[in-house]
Formats: structure tokens, sequence, C-alpha cells
């Protein structure tokens, strides 16, 4: 046997015999794995959202999400401000869904005023929240096809998602932050010719989800990168107190619309208006990222299926309930949930009888959904790391509030 | 004529008629010169002016591709693009971001390994000018006329991988280790493929020399390509195509620079003209690899034009007017290469790492073996019988 020198042993060092008699050399060769920051300012965490990735590689092995680089003390403004002062601040947690935060934070006082909102602007209401929604899902749909690297889907979603905040523009002046379904009912009634260019726009729709489906969600390549990627099992869903999507891609059947029906949804479901999407594991297994994105491109079409049928079921009426100018709440506490397009967004209102909430919780869905990231990440690739966070569908504006 | 005879190439050079090929600025150059100059002048300027008419010819086909694929994804995506600068549908918008570019702070992140981060988009840029060198302009017109053309031209496209590499590197930035990583591991996978279903068409052509290959799809009215002649060449050049796009980093393959996972991959740390440099690269690369496309498996210079030109007018394929036919139909061949390569990555999602590992090895370089295997077999066999 040759001469081992001092400075060849430090490399390969004496073999350490196995039981069954093969020798093991240990090679004093550091690895360790990439600690790497994506974001705050990173294009796929869908705003200033930071997850501090550990990687061995393009392997993911842990993930943690960080958050408040967007806090802005919404609750504490909550305890300062009057009743209606505060419903504009309701509008730019969850920016993309600013119709269901109105609709969450007016329920949650009228359930304090105990007040009766009239049948038009319940109707009204019903569709604006449906078109908001389909507003919220096309941008999650045209964002996750950018995350996978498909730019044209994002732009054909923002074509048809332009004209729904026309037609919100034309409601209530604003595009984004609309503070239009105000305590009591709605801020003011249809202008005229709204209703017919919902009902224009439903027939149009239509026909467009047709080409994103077969443009996106049956693409072979968008199948290879979502299916059986970032599995959510039932029971960890269930576990993690996800809602919306989140929850019933993983298959388990639970919508607020019809679980705990708010509006007229009770009535809307039994007519057949809509049903609840699941997540079926078509294309993979249950509850992968597929299933997710697929439940929220159904849920579009069924929101189409509520705005039509409130459209054959409006008639003309006032569209404010007896609130008076200034807001007269009585002591007592509310907690109201509503189905927002990311899962249920919870207004918990406490009231002293003075001008404003002396508490005013808010349980937000993207919040809770972010949690499962953390479990659902490590082992998955990095590419993948980024179709997850996509498939979350997290408002940053509502993590952090 | 004293200082020619004193270097062979150049007296052979000097010997051929211009028909017959070669350089014709240096037969130009000979015609004009005064006999008092030293013959070995001569390639000096001729080697500098064909090097000003590549890079002249390089940034005007990027800057054509660029806008062209502003326009194009606009298009596609239900708008215009760019519609101002210049006038007719903002013919000049790249020329504008390229002043712009080049007016920019020339900025070393701190950390940086500098004399690295300055050199990698040279080499990038100089490795793709090179290899542009063994392209012929047109017929009889090109800058070096090597034998192993097309061995040139994918080895000197492959050295842009080292200053992608090399940028990740310099850059001290994760995402630029990432994507320069990337880019590594997926050249490398992609290139035996590329070679391999290349070689079916050499199979055909018989010749490494792209005017050779092209010269040799010059029957059937101009219409024989070898995408004609042999069954194999069809799914080869299916496979060429796609090891292309991984090569030049195109979508479904633009891993390296994945601008939703890597910020901007290799890319990310870059400004300014170093930034349009790796810009300027990925475009011309698109080019010349649509080029050899065109050249080796879609009939190089022939076409049904230049048949008309050449025989039917009787022109001759020496003629000028035939030549210049030729090169507008390699061009327009190419590009339609190219077109295809921007209609692609504005349709489809980006594939995985691991996807873009198994499917090289596992099925591109298999399925390029099979095909060189049939052509091969196809073509001893038209042999025999013939």
């Amino acid at each position: 046997m040759p001469e081992v020198t001092a400075s060849a042993k430090k490399f390969f060092p004496e073999p350490r015999i196995l039981p069954g008699g093969e020798r093991e050399f240990m090679m004093d060769v550091a690895t360790s794995d990439l600690e790497v920051s994506m974001g705050p300012q990173h294009p796929a965490t869908h705003g200033v959202m930071q997850v501090l990735l550990r990687a061995d590689g393009e392997m993911v092995t842990a993930a943690q999400p960080h958050l408040g680089f967007l806090h802005r003390c919404a609750e504490k403004i909550g305890e300062n401000v009057e009743w209606l002062q505060y419903l504009p601040y309701t509008d730019r947690y969850d920016y993309l869904a600013a119709m269901n935060n109105n609709l969450g934070y007016s329920m949650a006082v009228e359930a304090l005023l105990q007040v009766e909102i009239p049948r038009r602007a319940q109707l009204i209401r019903m569709i604006c929240v449906e078109l908001n929604r389909i507003a919220s899902h096309l941008v999650a749909f045209g964002t996750y096809g950018l995350d996978l690297g498909a730019f044209t889907p994002f732009l054909y979603a923002f074509r048809e998602r332009e004209w729904l905040l026309m037609i919100f523009e034309k409601i209530c002046g604003a595009r984004l932050t609309y503070s239009y379904l105000r305590i009591g009912g709605v801020f003011n009634d249809a202008p005229p010719g709204w209703l017919q260019e919902v009902e224009h726009f439903c027939d149009v729709f239509e026909e467009k989800w047709k080409e994103y489906y077969d443009l996106l969600m049956v693409n072979k390549i968008f199948v290879e990168r979502t299916a059986r990627v970032g599995v959510i099992t039932k029971e960890q869903a269930l576990d993690f107190g996800l809602t919306g999507p989140m929850l019933r891609g993983s298959g388990v059947d639970f919508d607020l619309r019809r679980d705990m029906p708010y509006l007229l949804y009770r009535q809307a479901f039994e007519d057949g208006a809509f049903e609840v999407p699941l997540g079926r594991g078509e294309k993979g297994e249950l509850g992968d990222c597929w299933d997710r994105i697929y439940v929220r491109v159904k849920e579009m079409m069924e929101a189409l299926g509520i705005v039509r049928w409130c459209l054959g079921c409006i008639e003309e009426g006032p569209v404010l309930g007896e609130v008076g100018k200034t807001l007269k709440v009585p002591p007592g506490e509310a907690y109201v949930a509503i189905e927002n397009p990311r899962g249920e967004l919870g207004h918990y209102v406490l009231s002293d009888g003075g001008k404003g909430s002396s508490r005013c919780r808010v349980r937000g869905p993207s919040f809770c959904n972010l949690a499962i990231i953390e479990d659902i990440m490590p082992g998955t690739l990095l590419a993948d790391a980024v179709a997850i966070i996509g498939s979350t569908d997290v408002v940053i504006g509502e993590t952090d509030r | 004529m004293i200082g020619l005879q004193e270097s062979p190439e150049v007296a052979a050079a000097a010997a051929a008629p211009i028909a017959g090929g070669g350089n014709w600025t240096l037969h130009f150059l000979q015609g004009i010169t005064p006999e008092a100059v030293p013959g070995w002048i001569l390639p000096i300027v001729t080697a500098s002016i064909s090097v000003g008419v590549v890079i002249a010819m390089i940034s005007v086909i990027a800057m054509l591709s660029v806008w062209l694929e502003r326009k194009v994804s606009g298009h596609i995506q239900c708008r215009y693009g760019p519609m101002y600068a210049g006038g007719w549908h903002g013919w000049a918008q790249t020329i504008a971001d390229g002043v712009k570019l080049l007016t920019k702070e020339d900025m070393v992140p701190s950390g940086a390994d500098k004399p690295l981060f300055m050199l990698a988009p040279a080499i990038v840029l100089g490795a793709i000018f090179g290899a542009f060198v063994a392209m012929p302009l047109a017929p009889d017109y090109f800058f070096a006329d090597i034998n192993l053309g097309v061995f040139f031209i994918l080895g000197m496209s492959s050295l842009t991988t080292i200053g992608v590499v090399m940028s990740g590197w310099a850059s001290n930035s994760k995402w630029s280790l990432y994507g320069a990583m990337r880019e590594a591991a997926q050249v490398v996978a992609y290139e035996i493929p590329l070679g391999i279903s290349l070689m079916v068409a050499l199979i055909c052509a018989g010749t490494f020399n792209l005017i050779d290959a092209s010269e040799a799809q010059r029957d059937f009215w101009g219409m024989g390509w070898f995408i004609f002649k042999n069954p194999f060449v069809i799914p080869a050049v299916v496979l060429f195509f796609v090891a292309t796009l991984a090569e030049t980093k195109r979508a479904p393959f633009d891993l390296p620079e994945a601008e939703s996972e890597l910020v901007a991959g290799f890319l990310t740390e870059y400004s300014g003209i170093r930034w349009s440099f790796f810009f300027m690269e990925e475009y011309a690369a698109m080019f010349l690899m649509s080029l050899v496309m065109a050249v080796f498996f879609f009939g190089g210079f022939e076409s049904p034009v230049t048949y008309l030109a050449a025989e039917s007018m009787g022109l001759g394929y020496d003629h000028l007017v035939t030549n210049l036919l030729g090169a507008v139909t390699l061009i327009v061949k190419s590009m339609m290469g190219v077109l295809l390569m921007m209609w692609i990555r504005w349709t489809l999602p980006r594939v995985r790492i691991d996807q873009v590992m198994t499917m090289g090895y596992k099925y591109l370089t298999p399925l390029a073996l099979v095909c060189v295997l049939g052509a091969a077999l196809w073509e001893a066999g038209k042999q025999a019988i013939l």
C-alpha cells in the first residue's frame, strides 16, 4: 500500500468498515443549504411578502413566510374612526375584492343595528359581490399563469377584468376601492342600462371562459407543472383552518354561501343558480395546485350563474334601509363571516354605543391560508415553490392589513 | 501584386473568380488598391470590414427582432405594442431603447467579481459574433468558407454559455447563480440532441459546409429540401427546434432567466448596455439557430424563386440577382423560425428544471438517435436502389 501523506489524509481519511465489510469514506467537503430570500421584492410573491427559503440546489428544504411589510393598522384605525368612516379602509385590505370587504363589514354592523335591507339592495349587493369575485379570480388565474411563465393568459384575463372594472366604475365611480356596499344597503341605485350591460357581460364572458380553459387549464405543460404539486390533504386543509378555494380544492365541501347563507344565497342555491365546485384530483392528486386553480376557474362560472339569477328576479325598489345620517349602533358584539373570493372573511365588531367600534377585528382568509405553505413547500423544487405561492392566491394587503 | 504571392491563401483567393465564391470585399479591394500597397494589408482590412458588417448586421437583426417580438407579443395579447417612436408602428422603439440603455449608469453591484462581471457580456456577445462569421450572406458571398461551418457555429454559440455562467457567478447574487447553474445544466443536456438531430440533415447533405448543404437542395425546382427528401428529417426538425429553444434560452425553456422564479436569473444584476448585450445575444442566437435550421432542413438559399431566376430566366446561379434572391430567401426562412419561437414564447408556460432534464436526456436524445439511424438506413437504401 502506498504511503499516505498528511495532506492526502485530510481529504481521504481512514475508511470506516461497515458491517457488510464495505468501506465507507467520509470526505471533508463542506456543503450547506443555500438560504435565499424570496421577496419582499420578487415577482412571484404577489406583493411585498417575503419567503425565506432554504434550498439544497433547486430543492427547497424549508420555507418561512414573513409578513408585515404592508401593515397599515387597519384594525386599530377601526377603533378610532366612526362606523361609516371605516368603510373605505375595508376596501384596502383585500383590494382585489373590495366589494366583498364592504359587504362583510356592513353586514357585521347591520347585525348590531338590526336593520332590514331592501330586496333590491340585496340583489345589487349580490351582483356586485359576484362580479367582484369573477374579477378577483381573473387576477388569480392570470397571475398564476404569469407565475408559471405563461404571459398571454394574464393579458386575456385582464381584458375581461377591465370591462368588469368599467362596470364597477359606472355604478360607483371607482375601479378598485369601491366603498359602494354601505351599512344599510348600497350607496346608490344602479344607473340606467347598467343591469343590461351586466347581462351582456355575462353572455360574452361565458364564451371567453372556454377560451381560458382551453388556453391554460388543459395545456400539457401547465398540467405537468401544477398536478401533484403542493398537495394539501383533506386533513391538512382542515387542520390549518383553510377556507375558500384552498379548502374546496382539497375536496372539502364547504362554502359559506350555501352552508351559512347570507343575503339571498339560500334562495339562489335552492333555485339551482350555483353549485359548489370541488377539487377532484382530476389531473393528479386531490388537493394539488391544479385542483385549487380549477376550483377558482369553475367558481367564475358559478358566480356568473348567481349574477344571472339576480338579474332574473331584480325589481324596482329602494336600495338603502332605514339607517339615518349618523349611525346609532346599540352596544353589543357581532361576528359575521362571508365567502370572500379567497375564503372566509370574518368581521368582528364590538360596540359600546359610541360613534365607532371599540374593537374591530378582521379574520382574513389570505392570512389564514398562507400558513400552510410552510408545511407543503419543503421537498419541492424552487419552481414549485412559486407555483404553490401562486396557488394560495394571497393578497398581501390583507395578510398584513 | 508582388505582396500577394507571398501568402498562398491570398494568392488562391485572388486567383479564384469572383463568381466562383470567395470574399467580395477582398476582390473589390484588390481591384482598387494601387500596387505600392503591400499585399498583407488587404486581408486585414477585409477582416476589419467583415467584422464591421457582421456587427452591423447582428445589431440590425437584433433590433428588428426585439421590435418584432414586441409587436408579436402585443398582437397575441390583444394589444398593439409600440406605436409611437419613429412613426410607423413604432419601428424606432428599439433604437430609442438602445440610446436609453447606452446613456444609463454603468453599475457593478458591490461584492461582485468586477473583471468577470464586465467580461461576461463581452464573451457572450463576442461568441455569437464569432459564430456569425461562418454564416454565408449569399450563396457566393461569405466571410469564412469553413468546411466544418456548422460545427464552428454550434461551437461558438455554445461558448455563450460560459459567458452566462460567468455572469451568474460574478454577480454576487443567489438568483444569478441559480440562473447560471440552470443554463449550464440545460445547455449540456440539449447540446446532445441538438447535434444528433442535426446529424440527420448532415447525413442527407453529406457535408458540414452550409453553402454546399444549401446547394444539395437545389433540385426539384428549388424545392428539394431535405425535409421533403427523407422522412426521418421531419421528426429531426422537431427535435432540432425544441433543442434550439433550450439552447437559446427561449420559452418554454427560459429557465436561466425565469422571470417569476429567479427574478431575472443571470440578468438580475445587469443594467444598461451590458444588459442589452445579453439581449442582443439572445436575438442573434435565435436568428443564427433558425438560420442553421433553414439551411440544413428547409433548403437554405434554394426556393422556387431562386430557381426561377437561375434556370427559367437563364441568369445562372452565379448571377448577382440570384445571389440577392438567395440571400432574401434565407433571411425570410430564418425569420420564420424566429417568429415561430416568438409565437411559442407567448403561448406556453415554462417547464420545470427536472422536466427539462427528463425531456432532454430521456426523450429527445434517444429519439434523435433513432432518427439518425433511420435517416442513415434510408440514404443507404436509396443509394443501393438507385
